[in-house]
């Protein structure tokens, strides 16, 4: 029996679980930022064995599911680190590293994307190579990249909430323990999915934006 | 055919620096081949200091290719090639010569500076900016000092209110007059220049080549050039070279080679170029 007194109920209920998916996200997004950036970069370089073990593990990602990998990470890489750090971190490493695997593919198009010219100008002028990369090359290719990496965090957002697999209690994991404590689960189901929505829609808008302004030219 | 095998040492010894005080730009025997396409084969031929020479030829002669390999854009298959008596594509290990490494390579390039047919400025950073980056980053000038010298050659080639405009804000032909001035601002020995009036609309054309003029006639700057302006080219040039399939088949003053060709084919290209303008 849907309740309107219920579902009025839960948004306040569901707040410290938006603050969980908000912090995930955003450290999470950080993370493959930079990570994905590292390995472009370690990539296209060509940085000898480090080169190796980058497109291994960016392979070995891609190819198996991100559940897969929050699981593994809590249960097996933790205990092999020696480390036991919170189910929020280590889920929110997880997730990191996941979306570093696809933004670095992301950066490697827009540092692909950069005129030949552009580096061969750069060494008719003498510049080093550290500068070339870091005055001229990325300064290039970031703009261009920055839509898809907006479009990789609106992902992420959604998918947060497989770190409740570890017991990280997000939106949906604040959803579930407020319909078991009131024997009733699809208002704050239904609160959950509006809080997606609402977050999403917005910020898809925002990163159509940026699309119109970075990616023409 | 055993010279155009990659793994092969040179064979020049001592004399090739002989007489470097007369020679700004020399090859011996230099060899470049992409994959199974040998696009030098044995190129020898030198320049000296404060000459304009200009490179013709037909498109796919290897002109861009011998510019690039000054500029070590790329790397010979054989031979060797030195600018201002030191070897560019190789050096001393010992008194053994072996190809450069990158560290030589940074210490020789500084010398020689290019202009391409598509500018290749940054688009990221303004005009100043654009010619006070190496000066700054390279030899490292001061800021302010990179500026001024910026400013003068931005006045130079009449693009004093230009500083602060950005690449995309200009035509084609005020940005190859910044990539000219971006170049300058390294006061390179050698400029090398690829068909730098190609890409351009024709009516800005002639604003480029007479900053060019203008900086061939006033500075002792050592300049190759491949262009298809013959007009120019017989203007500027102390010696023109005319290119087929990776050999020089014609070397003569411009005079010379503009009214009376020795070879048929530097006939024909020459004919082939005035009808198409
Ligand atoms: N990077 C490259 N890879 C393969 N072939 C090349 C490359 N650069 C030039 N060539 C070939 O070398 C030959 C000479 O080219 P180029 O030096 O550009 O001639 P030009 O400037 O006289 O028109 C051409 O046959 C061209 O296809
Ligand atoms: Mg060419």
């Amino acid at each position: 029996m849907w309740s309107w007194e219920l579902f009025w109920d839960s948004f306040s209920a569901l707040l410290p679980g938006l603050w969980i998916t908000f912090a995930a996200t955003v450290c999470g997004a950080l993370l493959a930022y930079v990570l994905g950036l590292v390995f472009a970069l370690i990539r296209q370089v060509r940085v000898p064995v480090l080169s190796q073990i980058t497109f291994g593990l960016v392979e070995f990602i891609r190819s198996t599911p991100l559940l897969v990998q929050i699981f593994f990470f809590y249960w097996v890489v933790q205990p092999w680190m020696g480390v036991q750090w919170s189910a929020f971190w280590s889920g929110t490493i997880a997730l990191g590293l996941h979306y570093a695997c696809y933004t670095s593919e992301v950066y490697r198009a827009g540092i692909d994307a950069v005129p030949k010219g552009q580096w061969e100008a750069s060494t008719a002028l003498s510049l080093p190579r550290r500068r070339t990369w870091t005055g001229v090359i990325l300064p290039q290719a970031i703009p261009r990249v920055l839509p898809a990496l907006g479009n990789y965090t609106i992902s992420m957002f959604k998918e947060t909430p497989l770190l409740l697999a570890i017991g990280v209690i997000d939106i949906v994991g604040a959803a579930k323990d407020f319909g078991a404590d009131h024997y009733s689960v699809e208002e704050a189901y239904t609160m959950a999915g509006i809080f997606f929505l609402v977050l999403s829609f917005p910020s898809s808008i925002l990163v159509r934006r940026l699309e119109r302004r970075f990616v023409k030219h | 055919m055993s010279s155009i095998d990659a793994t092969e040492e040179p064979e020049v010894g001592a004399e090739a620096t002989d007489d470097s005080a007369n020679v700004m730009i020399q090859f011996d025997g230099v060899v470049k081949q992409f994959g199974d396409n040998v696009v030098l084969r044995e190129l020898d031929f030198s320049v000296s200091p404060g000459e304009f020479v200009t490179l013709i030829g037909p498109s796919g002669s290897g002109k861009t290719t011998i510019l690039r390999l000054l500029m070590t854009l790329e790397k010979v298959n054989g031979g060797t090639i030195q600018v201002d008596g030191e070897y560019l594509s190789h050096m001393y290990r010992g008194d053994k010569l072996v190809p450069a490494d990158e560290k030589h390579l940074t210490k020789v390039r500084k010398r020689i500076g290019m202009v391409f047919q598509q500018f290749n400025l940054f688009p990221n950073m303004n005009v100043l900016q654009n010619i006070t980056e190496a000066p700054i980053r390279v030899l490292g000038l001061p800021k302010s000092d990179a500026e001024e010298r910026a400013k003068d050659l931005l006045d130079m080639v009449g693009l004093g209110e230009k500083v602060t405009a950005h690449p995309t804000q200009l035509s084609g032909g005020q940005q190859q007059r910044v990539a000219i001035a971006r170049a300058l601002a390294m006061r390179p020995d050698v400029l090398l220049l690829d068909e730098v009036t190609s890409a351009l609309d024709p009516e800005l054309v002639a604003g480029v080549l007479n900053v060019l003029k203008e900086i061939a006639s006033t500075t002792d700057i050592t300049f190759l050039c491949v262009t298809h302006e013959m007009g120019f080219a017989k203007d500027v040039s102390d010696r023109v070279l005319m290119f087929d399939q990776g050999q020089i088949i014609e070397d003569a003053s411009p005079d010379k080679l503009f009214t009376e060709p020795e070879h048929e084919r530097t006939r024909e290209f020459l004919h082939a170029v005035i009808d198409r303008a």
